[in-house]
Order: structure tokens, then C-alpha cells, then sequence
């Protein structure tokens, strides 16, 4: 039987995705050993399933080297792969939005400075508003940008917004909402079609459940 | 040595390709159209929307003319032909220059393909997606073409009430197979978007979806379409391409150029599409030029992901070892008997006997160690 390539997001989300194929009949009982191994594999079931940074989920479809993967909408809206977007599997759910200090006001006058690590996200949708905006690419700490001045805003993704009221930040602005998708090759798509759509039916019974 | 050993060892995957595509379109009557390497840049502002990417290489010419290194070869064949009557079989085989889209540094891709343009009718677009067919079976027997048809989508959203900006929106995600995408978008926009929802997720032979088709395509502009999507693409199963052709309506493309026919052809083992094309009769309309037109291009550089998932090409050759102390006549004797079997690649080490052949794959390894031959199984 040929394998179905399977990459997950690293961390929380991925063992929820993982969980949800487990229980859509796609289980691999050594992924939940502590152990080092980097692919784990169940050969009854025809699926091989390693852990990628949740950024490189899309590279890994995009490129062949998984056939289908987990991914947040955030990132797709970020790279816009090439991939088939076949599922929201309505886990890691959260929304990405417009945030700065509370007392933060507005002013049409100056040019916006926004603070992000979704870059494209934010271009398209500041163009879509017609601000204009200086973009600061930051990898991470997002939230500590408006608070040390070198942005008035972020664009960051947003679950409870516990860490930006901590920082007394707040939302000013929802974008988009996000959640985890289902992405495939789309080669793969052609050549791996039955096995690929049945994780799809399966998957899909389970999301319309919960 | 036979000449199918030869053309095994020497050439690359896009390489026998070439040939091939070049001998298949000369066999169907087309004849080949040379371009040069430039195009005058006002082409490509024109017509942006067409190209894979919009960034493209400029130069100012001698006489002071923005010139670019062409992006795309279809533009300058319509641009440059004349198609005022009857109809034109062209095939080229060009090198175009676009960016990378992972790295966005410029690459020179090496591109083959046809256009049929004039007074076409159903059975010369039958005979290009049947030439699509075998070009692809030319370069791998494990393909599937996959069909579309534009018609058939413009007229189901136009159906749904999806115009402008909503329509495009609706398209992107059609060609993402993203149901629940066109759910949010129709809800939000109040449309009916159950049979967009079918049409993105609809996949498979026209034995397995052809009632389906007809049946979303039922009373409405494009049930025309639907009939002839339909015989076209029996048609081709008919010539021996029962299995590899799928009709799915994820294959989509700017419906400002192409109107009608699109196609995307996948090789097993290659990431993304080798073959895209289709019908541009509106490009040819903006291009005031009479007429329909419809073609596809092979991508060649993506066959050299074939070769990486070969094993047989990396072990066609052997490696024949000497040293100081290696007998000349011996080791001449060795390397000719060799190279009447197999490519060999002859390399001096500092001891013939122990030096392990450093880098690629080798069928057999000859070490010639004083007067004496030894021949080790490779490391293939």
C-alpha cells in the first residue's frame, strides 16, 4: 500500500489534529511513545505522520514532500501556497486582528506604523482600508512593540487576548478569523485520490459532529 | 551499445523530452515558431494578468526602447502571427526567465508547448487535449490530465448572482476546493452557494461525474458547455487515455484570457503541474486578433524532480581506479573493455587497491592495482 504522507503542526494544535485523525480510524500508536523519532508510521493504516514547525506545514504540501497537512488559515493567508484547502477542522480557532494601547488614537495625518510577523497580511489589508502604513517585520514578542514605541500597532493573532491585556493592549481592529486547515498537494491530490478522500470523509463526519 | 542505452545515459529528463514533444507536434502538423529573447516590454503591461508572475527582466535597448527578457512565449506568438484566416499549428520550444516563486531570485526555465490558432473548431480542440494527453505520456506513463471548463463555472456563478470583486473571491476558492470558504462567502453575501460548493468539490473520470455535471450544469447557459466538456473529454478517453483523464473544475484561470477549455496536466512524483493551458479567446480578442485560439505548455524544468526520484540513472556508470604504480597497457585494456558495457569515468587515487570512489553512484568499481584487475559490485 503506498503511504499517505501526513505533516502535523508541532505543539498544541497539532496533537489536537493528530487526535482528530486518531479518531477518524488513522491512528499511529508509537507517535504517543516518548520517543526521538522524527516520522512515525502505521502501515496498516497507510499513513506516515511527522511533526513540522506549523510554519513549514504549507512548504512541506506545497513542495510534494506531504501529501496533506494541518495548517492555520493564518499562515495560508501569509505564503498562499499552492495547495488545495480541502477542510476547516474547526480546532485552533482564534482571529487575527489590528491591537495597540489602550488609549491609542487614530491619526489619519501620520503614517501608521504596524508591527507583525504577517507582513502580507497586513499590507493587503491597510491597502484595503487606504492607510498608509511603514510595515515592521518582527519574528516574535509582537505585543512588546507598541509598549516600547517602535510600532503604534501590531497585527498578531489574538485567542483569549489575555497576553495583550496583561500588557494593556487591546483589540482595535478583527481582520480575519482563523482556524486549523486541511491542505494537499495538488499532485498528490491525482495519485494518492482514494486515500486522500477518505481522510477527508472521515475527518469531515467528525468536524460536522463536534 | 544500443541507441535506447545511449539516449538512457546521456540525457536528462527534459532533454529526451524535448525531443519527443518535437517529434509528437511534428507528427500532428505543427510547425515549429522560433522567437528571440526579447519582447518589447509594453507587451507584458498590457497583458500583466497573463503572465505567471509580473515581475519581469528589463533592459533599454540601443535605440532607447524598454525591452524585457521574455516572460512568456503565447503573448509573442499571438503578437507576431498572423491569423486573419484558416488556422495556425504552431509549437516552440523557448527558454523564458521568471521569478522563483520560494526565493523570488529570476530562473531561466526551459518551456515547450503549441498553440492552434483561427478558425478552430471542436475537433482541433479535441486534437490538443489529446496532444496534451501524450505529451504527458511522453514523459512519464503515470500522468492524469485534468479538464475544466470555464464556461461551466462562469455561467454557475453567474447563476448564484456572484459578480465583481465576489465572483473573483468565489473563483479563488473554487480553484482551492475551499467548500467551506464559499459557504462563508455566500452567506455573507446572500447567495445560494450550494452548487459552487459541488462544483469545487466535484473530482473524477467522466464515468464517475459526468451525471453530476450535467445535472449542475441543467437549464442554464451552461448546459452547452457541460455537452461539449463531456464529448471532448470521452473523446480523448476513447484514444487510450481511459484512467488518466479527470474532469475537476479546481482548474481554473483569469477569466479575462481564457474563456473556455482549461487544462493542468500532473506527473506522479512531481510536486506541482507540468502542463497548463487552455482556451484564450478573449486574449486574442484584446490582442485584436480574429479568431479562437487554444494551447498548453510543458514545463521542462520541473522534470528534473523525475531524475531526483530515479534510481537507475544514478547508477549507469562505473568508475575505473589506478594508481602510480597501475600497469598503463592494463589499465587501457580494463577501460576499453568497460566502456563497451557502460559509461566509465576513469580516476587516479593515491592507492588503487583501498580508495573508495568519492561522490555519485557507480554500477561497478575497477580497481587496476599494478597488473592485476579487481571488480568490486559498486556502491549503486
Amino acid at each position: 500500500m503506498e503511504m499517505l504522507n501526513v505533516a502535523l503542526p508541532k505543539g498544541r494544535l497539532g496533537n489536537k489534529v493528530y487526535s482528530m485523525f486518531a479518531s477518524a480510524g488513522f491512528e499511529c500508536p508509537e507517535i504517543e511513545e516518548n520517543n526521538r523519532k522524527l516520522i512515525f508510521e502505521n502501515r496498516e493504516k497507510g499513513v506516515r505522520y511527522f511533526w513540522v514547525k506549523p510554519s513549514d506545514v504549507a512548504i512541506y504540501v506545497e513542495r510534494g514532500a506531504a501529501d496533506i497537512g494541518a495548517c492555520g488559515k493564518d499562515i495560508l493567508l501569509e505564503y498562499e501556497p499552492d495547495v488545495y484547502e480541502l477542510l476547516d477542522l474547526g480546532v485552533g480557532k482564534c482571529r487575527i486582528a489590528v491591537a495597540a494601547k489602550k488609549d491609542f488614537s487614530y491619526d489619519p495625518q501620520r503614517t501608521l506604523r504596524v508591527a507583525t510577523k504577517f507582513v502580507s497580511v497586513a499590507k493587503s489589508y491597510f491597502a484595503s482600508k487606504g492607510r498608509d502604513i511603514d510595515i515592521i517585520h518582527l519574528n516574535g514578542s509582537i505585543e512588546l512593540a507598541p509598549i516600547l514605541s517602535l510600532s503604534d500597532v501590531i497585527v498578531d493573532i489574538v485567542e483569549t487576548g489575555a497576553t495583550l491585556r496583561e500588557n494593556d493592549l487591546e483589540v482595535k481592529e478583527e481582520i480575519v478569523p482563523i482556524s486549523a486547515r486541511l491542505i494537499a498537494n495538488k499532485s498528490s491530490f491525482r495519485f494518492k485520490n482514494e486515500a486522500i478522500e477518505r481522510v477527508v470523509d472521515s475527518l469531515s463526519r467528525l468536524t460536522s459532529i463536534t | 551499445m544500443d541507441k535506447t542505452a545511449i539516449e538512457q545515459s546521456i540525457f536528462r529528463e527534459d532533454e529526451r523530452a524535448i525531443f519527443a514533444l518535437r517529434s509528437l507536434y511534428r507528427r500532428y502538423g505543427y510547425t515549429r515558431y522560433a522567437l528571440g529573447k526579447f519582447e518589447e516590454y509594453e507587451l507584458y503591461v498590457r497583458n500583466k494578468n497573463f503572465l505567471v508572475s509580473d515581475s519581469v527582466i528589463t533592459f533599454t535597448d540601443a535605440d532607447g526602447k524598454l525591452m524585457a527578457l521574455k516572460p512568456d512565449v503565447t503573448l509573442s506568438i499571438i503578437k507576431n502571427t498572423d491569423v486573419t484566416e484558416g488556422v495556425k499549428k504552431l509549437y516552440y520550444n523557448e527558454t523564458v526567465y521568471r521569478p522563483s516563486k520560494s526565493s523570488g531570485m529570476y530562473r531561466e526555465i526551459m518551456q515547450t508547448g503549441l498553440e492552434c490558432m483561427g478558425e478552430i473548431d471542436s475537433y482541433l480542440i479535441y486534437e490538443v487535449i489529446l496532444l496534451a494527453a501524450k505529451s504527458l505520456e511522453s514523459i512519464s506513463e503515470k500522468f492524469s490530465l485534468v479538464i475544466s471548463h470555464l464556461g461551466i463555472v462562469s455561467a454557475i456563478m453567474e447563476e448564484a448572482g456572484a459578480v465583481g470583486d465576489v465572483s473573483s473571491e468565489l473563483l479563488r476558492c473554487i480553484g482551492e476546493k475551499n467548500a467551506h470558504e464559499i459557504e462563508e462567502i455566500c452567506k455573507r453575501e446572500g447567495l445560494d452557494g450550494n452548487k459552487l460548493k459541488r462544483l469545487a468539490s466535484l473530482y473524477g473520470s467522466p464515468d464517475k461525474v459526468e451525471r453530476e455535471v450535467r445535472e449542475l450544469s441543467r437549464g442554464g447557459r451552461a448546459e452547452d458547455y457541460a455537452e461539449t466538456l463531456i464529448s471532448v473529454v470521452r473523446a480523448v478517453e476513447d484514444a487510450g487515455y481511459k484512467g488518466k483523464i479527470q474532469i475537476d473544475f479546481s482548474v481554473t484561470g483569469d477569466t479575462r484570457y481564457y474563456n473556455a477549455f482549461v487544462l493542468k496536466g500532473y506527473i506522479d512524483k512531481i510536486p506541482s503541474a507540468v502542463l497548463s493551458g487552455g482556451q484564450y479567446d478573449p486574449l486574442m480578442r484584446k490582442m485584436k486578433k480574429n479568431g479562437s485560439a487554444i494551447g498548453f505548455a510543458v514545463y521542462l524544468d520541473l522534470l528534473e524532480e523525475l531524475e531526483r526520484t530515479s534510481s537507475s540513472h544514478d547508477c549507469s556508470e562505473s568508475i575505473i581506479l589506478y594508481d602510480g604504480e597501475s600497469d598503463f597497457d592494463v589499465l587501457r585494456k580494463a577501460a576499453k573493455e568497460c566502456r563497451e558495457k557502460e559509461p566509465a569515468r576513469v580516476v587516479k587515487c593515491h592507492d588503487a587497491k583501498v580508495c573508495r570512489p568519492d561522490g555519485g553512484k557507480y554500477r561497478r568499481v575497477i580497481r587496476v592495482v599494478g597488473r592485476e584487475v579487481i571488480k568490486d559490485d559498486g556502491n549503486a
